[in-house]
């Protein structure tokens, strides 16, 4: 048993996929609880699946992931709101296409013939992989990200309350929101080295929706969803070592797993004691 | 008298240049109650949207003296957010706060004595979404409380609550306005604006403004609502709208 414990910690890239993973799962974990509340899951997955083109031709041009994950961030972003202001009546449905659009488009650089080898890291991550830099990288954006969601703690709630009470309360909800939105896409390049581009909104959306089924309160749900998340990041990475399985795949199907359960958990508690949640 | 907390004169609101709400012209000392009657589209949402600086008036001024705060209708907040009474009462000391300070302990406090003054000590710590409709009002009031707000707009906070709730909540607009808060009340309970001190008629233009003696006679009530109007028995000067007229946009 202590075998199975300390056997990954001999590897470097073992215990540099766990710091990796405690980084982008606090942060992801932190910044989705917003997401959740602000309900922009859609928007989020939607952000991390429209800056791939970026990423495939940050690689195809030998230049930083960050670099063209931040390029088409801005250009999902861009594209985005240009067609929502045409189609105001379906944002959904016009958001959708973009995102589509922009998905094939980096699968059709990622499949052409001048790809480098390893192209599918950036689908599918490569937390094993994890360097150094990378981990340094991932704490430098970490870190304002951890500070603006503490300072701005109470703005973020006040707005997510009431849009409509944040003028008189001096906080501007369309500011409030594009905060999440950045927020989301930092978290997205932190996390689209480790987890990939098709898995990253897992860290963002899972943790945090595991732990609002299981509480009625702010705090109590924040510091829920960082322990799923680290939690599922351990258990997936050591799942992955004993079973010889991709990384990212086994921390997103912990993730996953950890939602399920606080779902049963959650339907049980209110067959029970007919109430909504564990806490109140 | 004190300076009059809000003051509209020739004032036309409305947007893209086009007026809604046209021929504001009052003076509302502090420490009122005021009820602004009308029909959904008269002009009640847009001026409450021009007292909070949302839109500047067409023509004329509106000029506010004071700091002032909404209540929002309560079936427009969320039920399902994770946050308790008193989380909800400390946003409003937001107002007037830079953005790089967090509410501390004095504001926790302000927020408190807020709730105490709602009459919601009690619940403070209960989640937001299981308290009443006429205890979310309160819990939405002790928020402008909070915000240190001299003038309350509130958006027919009478709608959807019981008989015990509405004449909590009635009493605590008088306790305000005994405090010195002037509160402005958009409804479409013209008996109840009756026993307030100003009453507001608009219909896409102010049609009477004064004490509810004098400015909520029958023909204002007619030009207000258009016509449909109920004689209350016993006070043939007054009015009253059809039950079925108790809606809201």
């Amino acid at each position: 048993m202590i075998d199975w414990l300390t056997d990954p910690l001999a590897f470097g890239a073992t215990t540099r996929a766990l710091i990796e993973i405690a980084i982008l799962g606090t942060v992801g974990a932190a910044v989705g609880c917003w997401v959740i509340l602000y309900r922009l899951s859609y928007s989020a997955e939607s952000l991390a699946h429209g800056l791939f083109p970026g990423l495939v031709g940050a690689a195809l041009l030998g230049l930083p992931i960050l670099l063209g994950g931040a390029a088409g961030v801005l250009l999902a972003a861009a594209l985005i709101a240009l067609v929502n202001r045409f189609a105001t009546d379906d944002a959904d449905t016009a958001t959708a296409v973009v995102v589509t659009t922009l998905f094939g488009l980096g699968v059709l650089l990622a499949l052409s013939p001048e790809s480098p080898p390893g192209i599918s890291e950036l689908l599918f991550g490569d937390l094993l992989g994890t360097t150094d830099s990378e981990i340094i990288a991932s704490a430098a954006f970490a870190a304002p990200v951890i500070v603006l969601l503490w300072l701005l703690h109470s703005r973020l709630l006040a707005v997510g309350f009431d849009q409509g009470s944040g003028p008189a309360l001096g906080v501007s909800p369309g500011l409030m929101t594009g905060l999440v939105l950045s927020l989301v896409a930092v978290t997205v390049l932190i996390g689209v080295q480790a987890l990939g581009n098709l898995l990253v909104a897992a860290i963002l959306v899972g943790p945090a929706a595991a732990a609002r089924l299981l509480t009625d309160r702010f705090r109590p749900m924040m510091m829920l969803s960082v322990v799923f998340a680290l939690l599922a990041g351990l258990a997936g990475i050591y799942i992955s070592f004993h079973a010889k399985i991709a990384a990212g795949a086994a921390v997103a199907g912990c993730l996953v797993m950890i939602y399920l359960l606080a779902a049963a958990a959650s339907a049980v508690a209110e067959r029970s004691f007919g109430r909504t949640s564990l806490n109140q | 008298m004190d300076a009059a907390a809000v003051i509209a004169a020739h004032a036309a609101l409305g947007y893209g240049g086009k007026s809604v709400l046209d021929g504001l012209e009052f003076e509302i000392p502090p420490g009122s109650r005021v009820g602004v009657l009308g029909p959904n589209g008269g002009g009640k949402t847009t001026l409450f949207r021009a007292l909070l600086g949302e839109i500047s008036p067409l023509a004329g001024s509106l000029e506010v003296t004071a700091s002032i705060s909404t209540v929002a209708q309560t079936d427009r907040s969320r039920l399902d957010y994770p946050v308790s009474a008193l989380d909800v009462a400390v946003m409003g000391s937001l107002a007037g706060m830079p953005w790089w300070k967090r509410p501390g302990r004095a504001e926790k406090r302000r927020a408190s004595e807020a709730l105490e003054k709602v009459g919601l000590t009690e619940q403070a710590k209960s989640s937001f979404g299981d308290l009443s409709g006429g205890q979310r009002q309160r819990v939405l009031i002790a928020r402008a409380l909070t915000a240190e707000a001299e003038i309350l707009l509130m958006d027919e906070p009478f709608t959807g609550l019981d008989n015990k709730s509405e004449a909590r909540l009635e009493s605590l607009i008088d306790e305000l306005a005994r405090s010195g808060q002037t509160v402005m009340i958009a409804t479409h309970e013209v008996e109840q604006a009756s026993r307030w001190d100003l009453v507001l008629c608009l219909n896409r233009t102010q049609i009477s403004f004064g004490r509810p003696e004098e400015a909520l006679s029958k023909p204002v009530l007619e030009a207000t609502y258009g016509g449909h109007i109920v004689e209350i028995p016993g006070q043939p000067d007054l009015g009253v709208l059809p039950a079925h007229h108790h809606h809201h946009d």
